[in-house]
């Protein structure tokens, strides 16, 4: 896919992730539109997947350790046909499959996640398990920039730097606020890239609010250099809605009426812009 | 006499020799889990995971996930504390088929003290939907148990102690099905429940009270989760009194398991276990004396029980 493609199925996907959330009255939609960009370029672009064989053993491996941002994932992989509009429409019934958090129930899940810290040490064993097996398949980690207060991340990191896990790619989506205000402010996180360096990890910083420099950066991954590797997805918390952006209290606020079509119409806007340009 | 960590270990190695999806796990914990001659022999299939059980437990289930047959051994008190959530979710909810072996496990570290004693983990492994708990007895059992666990397809934790222990089972002709308890005893009098180390007690109550007349009907119930309800149900009906035995907090464990069993048509049950307290200081052996977990405590309790005249529940 093109990157202008990918623009606009991003787009696309944050029109429909605005839906389900206002619908749902529920959701972390501040989160989930921070990561949006990037589960598009990996799901669109990046991973060796096929809906029609969820469970293929040489597929590419997503993993959603930051877990409450599930709602992204949903559109992504509805968009990409693993699950129907049916299914991602009864978020927040009675006793829908579709839980606030990843669940395996769900094709294309790997799975169960939501307590935060978990995602890379599976991650790890999943990329351990390819390299005994001498399979090429890759293994995606997303992880929160609140969520590296867990300390069972930096027990991953060890160990998948001892293993040379360089068929290993985790990305921490670096908003900047957590839910009760900035990062820096709750439990300073810098400097990050300094910290994986010292755990003998390859560090890439990229701007996770521009398709161009996410493609860029997980094309620039060498996957034979012995080391695993982080992406620093520097991207703006509620990216896509103005009102939403950089704003602590849409960490898993709901739209009301009229700023769910304020959104709606800022997204159609940017839709109906990239449907008309000549490059797709 | 042997230990079962030894047992399971060795058994271990003999199918991993064979079955190159198996793979070991460990906490810098080769030594005293038993697991020095795997990790010599097939280092391809060893994984070290250095000091973090939170890690461990996670690169388990990524490994199961991706179609290993792992066996994580260390420490018990470790496992079901540090990496609990771990187990709860990454094992248990994801239902990755990592089987978790716990060693040293209840009072096995006697005087090392609470931090390294586990007699909270069959409380709390038994409530997570998924998760299997197994506690074998002796050798035979427990080689008995690895073989039945490599192809098994949920995840299960496995409890053994330390020390080296008598056996049970005399020879190889004897059940072992999932799930199923095993009657070493037959008799009407009363019943007594053991689960892991404290079946052999039990048993040697069992043969005590005998001398004295009183045929009491001894259970090995290895398997806590799923456990054997019928034959719970029919040891309360046929019986009329239990007494259970378990290295474990009278909290949450086999006690509890056996009186849920029977709150609908109840009978009086004894539970013998650790008192919610921190254990004395002392060998595991001493340990099981104070307590009255041994083979005197259990059938001076037994004696006790059976003059226990009053009737709380009227046959019908």
């Amino acid at each position: 896919m093109k990157i202008e493609n990918l623009k606009l199925q991003s787009e696309r996907n944050r029109k429909r992730l605005m839906e389900v959330v206002y619908k749902a009255r529920a959701g972390h939609i501040g989160g989930d539109l921070s990561c949006l960009n990037v589960l598009t370029v990996l799901y669109f672009y990046m991973m060796n997947i096929d809906p029609d064989f969820p469970n293929d053993p040489n597929r590419d491996r997503f993993i959603m350790s930051k877990g409450h941002c599930v709602e992204a994932l949903y559109v992504t992989l509805e968009s990409r046909g693993f699950i129907s509009s049916d299914i991602v429409d009864t978020l927040g019934e009675y006793g829908s499959v579709l839980a606030g958090h990843p669940t395996i129930d769900i094709p294309g899940i790997e799975i169960n996640s939501g307590s935060l810290g978990h995602g890379l040490s599976v991650g790890a064993g999943i990329a351990l398990a390819a390299k005994m097996d001498q399979k090429t398949y890759k293994t995606y980690v997303l992880m929160g920039d609140g969520e590296q207060g867990e300390g069972s991340i930096y027990e991953a990191a060890m160990a998948a730097h001892h293993y040379q896990l360089d068929n290993l790619v985790a990305i921490i989506d670096r908003n900047g606020l957590q839910i009760s205000g900035p990062t820096e402010e709750v439990l300073s996180l810098e400097n990050i890239s300094e910290r994986w360096v010292a755990f003998g990890w390859d560090v890439k910083e990229m701007n996770g609010d521009n398709i161009e420099d996410i493609v860029r950066a997980l094309k620039s991954i060498d996957y034979s250099n012995h080391k695993p590797h982080l992406l620093i997805s520097h991207t703006t918390k509620g990216k896509g809605v103005s009102y939403m952006e950089g704003v602590v209290k849409w960490h898993h606020g709901v739209p009301s009426a009229e700023e769910y079509e304020e959104a709606i119409g800022e997204i159609t806007e940017r839709i109906i812009v990239l449907e008309n340009s000549k490059s797709i | 006499m042997i230990a079962c960590r030894k047992v399971f270990t060795e058994t271990l190695l003999k199918l991993a020799r064979v079955d190159k999806e198996i793979v070991a796990v460990t906490t810098d914990a080769r030594g005293s889990v038993t697991l020095d001659e795997f990790a010599k022999e097939l280092p391809l299939q060893f994984v070290e995971c250095g000091i973090a059980e939170q890690n461990a437990v996670g690169i388990s289930a990524g490994l199961a996930h991706s179609g290993k047959k792992v066996f994580l051994c260390g420490p018990a008190c470790f496992y079901t504390t540090r990496s609990l959530e771990q187990v709860k979710i990454d094992l248990a909810y994801s239902q990755n088929s990592v089987k978790l072996l716990g060693v040293s496990g209840g009072v096995a570290y006697g005087a090392l003290g609470a931090t390294h004693h586990s007699l909270h983990d069959i409380a709390v492994m038994r409530t997570f939907p998924g998760m299997n708990v197994v506690m074998p007895c002796d050798a035979r059992q427990t080689k008995k148990l690895v073989e039945l666990l490599a192809n098994y397809s949920e995840p299960v934790y496995i409890r053994v102690g330390r020390a080296a222990v008598p056996d049970v089972y005399e020879d190889d002709n004897f059940e072992f099905t999932f799930g199923k308890a095993n009657t070493l005893l037959g008799g009407n009098d009363l019943t007594i429940i053991g689960t892991g180390e404290t079946v052999y007690h039990a048993y040697q109550a069992g043969l005590m009270l005998r001398q004295r007349g009183i045929e009491a009907r001894v259970i090995d119930m290895a398997f806590i989760k799923p456990y054997d309800k019928d034959v719970i149900l029919k040891a309360a009906a046929e019986t009329r009194k239990i007494i259970t035995v378990e290295e474990h907090s009278q909290c949450g464990g086999l006690g509890s398991i056996v009186t849920e069993a029977i709150s609908e048509t109840p009978v009086p049950v004894k539970i013998i276990g650790i008192p919610d307290e921190n254990v004395i200081h002392a060998k595991s052996s001493e340990i099981f004396a104070y307590y009255g977990l041994d083979k005197t405590g259990i059938f001076n309790a037994a004696l006790d029980f059976l003059n226990w005249n009053t009737p709380l529940f009227i046959k019908t």
